[in-house]
């Protein structure tokens, strides 16, 4: 990035890193909640190992309406939320709460259709050993949906930093925040260009990565 | 239920025994007021018989299989397994119940990212056993199926023949005294059939399994069944010992299925061109069965010289099934209406059996 200031380039590599953060702990808080949430809605649904219409019906609502709310203005609608739980509604740190919102419900659909892709006669032949219901879970359903799982998180990784780039109207920072301020607003079109080849390698970098483990994982 | 003595598997033992596996008027049906799938099924199975199941597409077979390790919950009925009654069971119960209980699915079910000695292992850890306890195990089990080549091949490796080794070891992985299979052969070739069924046979001998197998091919029964029952719109038409139901069925479908492998019936191309009988002469059509020691003997040669007749030997074959030899012939007969009822007479009491007109639709 020879074409930059150095101070230019300090800036470039401190927006890097807060994207970085920003979609690693949301990505990281998103799997952790949307992969329980995702067998609950599997696990509950009609055909499921426990049908409960009655929990499955409300939860599967409630990830559709945080699906289809503009992340934009869901970022600004759970302002209080975030506050409640960063302790402010500003910066890097806060922009993690809606971007891990946002993420977990896209995330939980996305693991749902992956766990529905296992063989209903694998669980089936597991059901006839004996298994138990949390064993069919943790050595049928997971393991046999983990390529599709990881192809999901790849996914989600990709849609993040694509939000992530949002997160500037809350003051999160990052690439995307950069690339506005300093290319667009004050006309610097090598920042902008800098910006953009940056987010490409990334995406492209996070895409071969997860499609080289959903390789080496599947076994098809 | 048909209680024959002299039935002629090894393994089976005296039928005076407890049943393996005792099914008492079990009824299902899916959706309240639908078609019934099951409708006052009753069937006992002695320990180490094998025992098919045929039946049309939609008679209720699968669902059958499916309630004697109750993944499938009937409305009504009892299921005893190995003298435990399954219906009684808690769930805890009857997770252990299941581990008693092995079986074998038409499109094999193996887990995709397990090797096969991790799928064959499936059931022991699911069990609890320990890491060092279920290796030896697998150890044992990996020669049986002959499969020792692949311990460490993953399932999209292996061929739907050596996929099904794979089932038949998991499925037996936990020693269990009772073996389900639901159309374990049908997605395989002939020839890998006939191995996956002489494997069954085999295995059902060394362990003394109690082998229910379902199936739409009268060959699989023909091949390795002790006793079979044919289904019909969620009930039992027909039971008994194969030879028996192959060379005396009872039921229209039964006849229809039995067809298929005894392989009567007259194409009507054939039946056309057949010559008319002469002046005072009747032109009758039969099938006859020969039965045991008769398949030697020239019975025809013998009725058209002593009952002065003429015999047109449509079609005909020898075969056996399990194990019993069998003659089978379709006959155009000509000759005076006596002397014809005369020499099926005598046919009779050779102890032929003699069918007029009835197999010639088939
Ligand atoms: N889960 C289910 N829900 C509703 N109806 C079902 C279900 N399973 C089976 N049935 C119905 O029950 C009847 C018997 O089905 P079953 O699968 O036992 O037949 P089958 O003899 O095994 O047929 P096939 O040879 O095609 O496997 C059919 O009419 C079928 O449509
Ligand atoms: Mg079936």
């Amino acid at each position: 990035m020879g074409w930059l200031t150095p101070t230019m380039q300090d800036l470039l590599l401190q927006a890097f890193w807060e994207t970085l953060v920003m979609v690693g702990a949301s990505a990281a808080i998103a799997v952790a909640c949307g992969l329980p949430l995702a067998l609950l809605l599997q696990v509950t649904g009609p055909g499921g190992l426990r049908p409960m219409p009655w929990l499955q019906r409300p939860l599967g609502l409630l990830v559709n309406a945080l699906r289809s709310t503009p992340f934009i203005i869901l970022m600004v609608a759970i302002v209080p939320f975030t506050r409640l739980v960063a302790g402010t509604s500003i910066g890097t740190g806060a922009a993690i709460v809606p971007l891990a919102l946002a993420a977990t419900a896209f995330l939980a659909r996305l693991f749902e259709n992956a766990l529905r892709e296992v063989d209903a006669g694998v669980v089936e032949a597991a059901r006839a050993m004996g298994a138990s219901r949390w064993q069919i879970v943790t050595k049928v359903l997971v393991p046999e949906a983990l390529p599709g799982l990881i192809a999901a998180v790849t996914v989600a990784l990709v849609s993040l930093v694509g939000f992530s780039a949002m997160a500037g109207a809350i003051g999160g920072g990052g690439l995307g925040d950069l690339g506005i301020r300093f290319g667009y607003q004050r006309f610097m079109p090598e920042v902008m260009a800098s910006v953009v080849l940056i987010l490409i390698i990334l995406v492209q970098g996070l895409q071969s990565l997860g499609d080289w483990l959903v390789r080496r994982l599947s076994h098809r | 239920m048909l209680l024959l003595p002299g039935h002629n598997a090894g393994a089976m033992r005296d039928v005076t025994d407890p049943p393996a596996i005792r099914l008492a008027g079990l009824r299902k049906r899916f959706v309240a007021g639908g078609a019934v799938a099951l409708d006052d099924v009753s069937l006992e199975l002695r320990t180490g018989e094998i025992f098919g199941i045929v039946g049309r597409s939609g008679a209720g077979k699968s669902t059958l299989i499916r309630t004697v390790n109750l993944l499938e919950r009937p409305n009504a009925g009892s299921i005893t397994v190995m003298g435990q009654d399954l219906l009684a069971l808690d769930e805890g119960g009857l997770r252990a119940a299941r581990r008693g209980i092995g079986m074998v699915f038409q499109h094999f079910n193996l887990h995709h990212r397990r090797t096969v000695a991790e799928n064959i292992a499936f059931p022991l850890e699911v069990a609890g056993m320990p890491a060092a306890a279920r290796r030896a195990r697998v150890a044992e089990l990996l020669p049986l199926v002959g499969l020792d080549a692949k311990r460490d091949a993953f399932p999209a490796q292996l061929s739907g023949g050596q996929k099904q080794r794979v089932g038949i070891a998991r499925a037996l992985a936990s020693a269990p005294a009772v073996l389900l299979c639901d159309e374990a052969t049908s997605a395989l070739d002939p020839e890998t059939t006939a191995e996956i069924l002489a494997l069954i046979r085999r295995l059902r001998d060394q362990l003394e399994l109690t082998v229910l197998l379902i199936t739409h091919e009268m060959g699989v029964v023909k091949a390795i069944c002790d006793r079979v029952a044919v289904m019909e719109a969620g009930r039992i038409i027909e039971q008994g010992r194969v030879f028996e139901v192959f060379t005396r069925p009872a039921h229209p479908t039964t006849r229809r299925f039995v067809a298929e492998v005894i392989g009567h019936g007259v194409p009507p191309g054939t039946l056309a061109r057949l010559p008319e009988p002469g002046l005072g002469q009747q032109r009758r059509l039969a099938q006859v069965l020969f039965l045991g020691p008769h398949s030697t003997r020239p019975v025809i040669s013998e009725a058209s010289r002593d009952f002065g007749i003429d015999i047109n030997i449509v079609s005909g074959r020898v075969d056996e099934i399990a194990g019993e030899p069998f003659g089978v012939m379709a006959l155009a007969v000509y000759g005076p209406a006596a002397a014809i009822d005369a020499a099926f007479g005598w046919m009779r009491v050779l102890g032929l059996l003699i069918e007029e007109d009835v197999a010639w639709a088939g």
